[in-house]
């Protein structure tokens, strides 16, 4: 069964917030819910679906229906990190055409920055059930240093720079200067972010993305609920999803789960990477940016770097514009999860609802590409095609 | 005069064993690295696991390794309170370990380095395979 046009995103809302002090994380979850609904122009009593991932407390979708006094007929709870909610916009097309529910709502909330969590430089222990974390969190693994081994190993084999790494932060930092919401709202330069200090090797702070509270929202409906919404139509064309993980020791570090979610989603949209003029990566590192666009078919394996030089990320000025919000590396990171605000961007540009300065002319197709989990070991990679119908 | 200052070494982890990976830890007490082979495919794997990661065969062996090896990847972590290496070394029995680079210059590590197998002592557990330069 195929997903193409046979749901919409309706209704959006991401979180202005980047420090949460006075918020619970189920009251930010509600906010974005109230969001997106009142984005779309439905209300709580029209969701019969939620979905939601490992941000939401307690019994996940029990707790926030409880919470939020939804009554809902489906639910989805798909796990892989930062790129769940990427995932769950296919699962809820799925779910849609399946006829389980019609209006599904999809939370991500978090608050990271006020719990005081050194998100990417402390080792994190899943529990010692998991069958890896004896043979891997003695070693000091951090969210920093996996992704920096992947990002070592593509310079051994592709002769990729700091300075090509760089772009990708520079790109980010120009589109954020136009986001009143942003976090980082200052455009650096190449030699700002080589010049920052280093973290892992070869990753610089400037690599890295940021650290924020908030969250956001999205409301996914059937064909009927879209023709009765009054937003710019963004339908969804094509889904694909993929694991990737060590092989049993046979590691290789070159390429990541886009390679296969993209190229599912391109089959099932029927177009191809030529044909995409917008382009949310998730931004976890520069590196990810980087290995993505290859894997995606954007450029080839090892041309990622000389890919991104010179301002080719840039909106108005290179090839392929992407993370017209500023993304993970400059906005908003909520929750440590960064698939959702890629969604959130790629329906803007899709309505024409960007800020003007960053906004792509005639954008009628968009990819939104997620990594969750770390490149460095085992990651979950989803991508979504979308259309301005 | 004041002694040499030795190079600061974090403090270790102890590793959590588990039935399935017992006599792992028990080798490693020994100074002896274990990986898993598949006695239906043949295939060598890591980290170790009771059922084949390639077939699915529950016909897995412990087989000693050389404890010689390539750095496949490395970083260092300047932003710890201790700098450490963590690194994926390819063991010459072909599969890739997750490790630390030890006793050696931090800023010297190149990815194809030969190395070799280390014990470190963890708190209160087995000790760590680490690689040092060989």
């Amino acid at each position: 069964m195929t997903i193409k046009g046979k749901a919409y995103i309706a209704g959006i809302y991401e979180h202005p917030t980047r420090k949460a002090d006075d918020k619970s994380l189920a009251q930010l979850h509600a906010e974005v819910a109230k969001g997106a609904l009142e984005d779309a122009g439905l209300t709580r009593a029209d969701v019969d679906g939620f979905f939601c991932a490992g941000d939401a407390p307690g019994l996940g979708p029990l707790s926030l229906v409880d919470y939020m006094g939804l009554k809902v007929r489906h639910m989805d709870t798909t796990e892989t990190g930062g790129s769940s909610y990427v995932i769950h916009v296919g699962h809820a097309a799925h779910a849609i055409a399946a006829g389980k529910c019609s209006v599904a709502l999809i939370t991500l909330a978090g608050r990271p920055r006020a719990e005081g969590m050194a998100t990417g430089t402390a080792p994190r222990n899943y529990g010692s059930a998991a069958p890896d974390v004896q043979f891997e969190y003695p070693f000091g693994p951090t969210v920093v240093n996996m992704y920096a081994m992947a990002a070592q190993r593509h310079m051994h084999e592709f002769g990729t720079t700091s300075a090509q790494l760089a772009w990708i932060k520079v790109a980010a930092s120009h589109h954020a200067q136009h986001n009143p919401h942003a976090l980082l709202r200052e455009v650096v330069t190449v030699d700002d972010v080589v010049n920052s200090p280093m973290i892992a090797d070869p990753l610089h702070r400037l690599d890295c993305c940021v650290i924020t509270d908030g969250g956001g929202a999205l409301v996914v409906v059937s064909p009927e609920v879209a023709k009765r919404v009054q937003r710019p139509r963004v339908r969804l064309l094509g889904a694909g999803e993929a694991p990737k993980h060590q092989m049993g020791g046979k590691i290789d570090l070159t390429y990541t789960g886009a390679a296969r979610s993209g190229a599912l989603a391109f089959a099932e949209a029927g177009v191809t990477p030529a044909d995409i003029k917008y382009v949310s990566i998730y931004d976890s590192f520069t590196i990810t940016v980087l290995i993505c666009l290859e894997d995606l078919g954007f450029c080839p394996k090892g041309g990622g770097g000389r890919f991104v030089e010179d301002g080719n990320l840039i909106s108005g000025r290179g090839r392929l514009p992407f993370n017209t919000d500023g993304g993970g590396l400059c906005n908003n990171h909520p929750a440590n999860r960064g698939g959702m605000t890629k969604v959130i961007e790629a329906v803007r540009q899709l309505r024409g609802e960007a800020h003007p300065k960053v906004q792509v002319p005639n954008c009628g197709l968009a990819l939104v590409h997620g990594t969750g989990g770390s490149l460095g070991t085992r990651h979950g990679s989803a991508t979504v095609i979308l259309e301005q119908e | 005069m004041a002694p040499p200052k030795a190079p600061k070494e974090r403090a270790y982890p102890a590793p959590e064993p588990n039935p399935e990976t017992k006599r792992f830890w028990e080798a490693a007490a020994q100074g002896q690295l274990l990986v898993k082979k598949c006695l239906a495919c043949g295939e060598v794997h890591y980290y170790p696991r009771a059922l084949c990661p390639f077939c699915g065969s529950d016909r897995t062996d412990w087989q000693p390794a050389s404890g010689r090896g390539t750095v496949y990847s490395w970083s260092v972590m300047r932003r710890a309170e201790t700098p450490y290496a963590i690194a994926y070394v390819t063991l010459d029995e072909g599969v890739t370990m997750m490790t630390n680079l030890v006793d050696c210059d931090l800023d010297g590590i190149r990815i194809g380095q030969k190395v070799r197998v280390v014990w470190k002592p963890t708190e209160g557990g087995p000790p760590l395979p680490a690689f040092t330069p060989a």
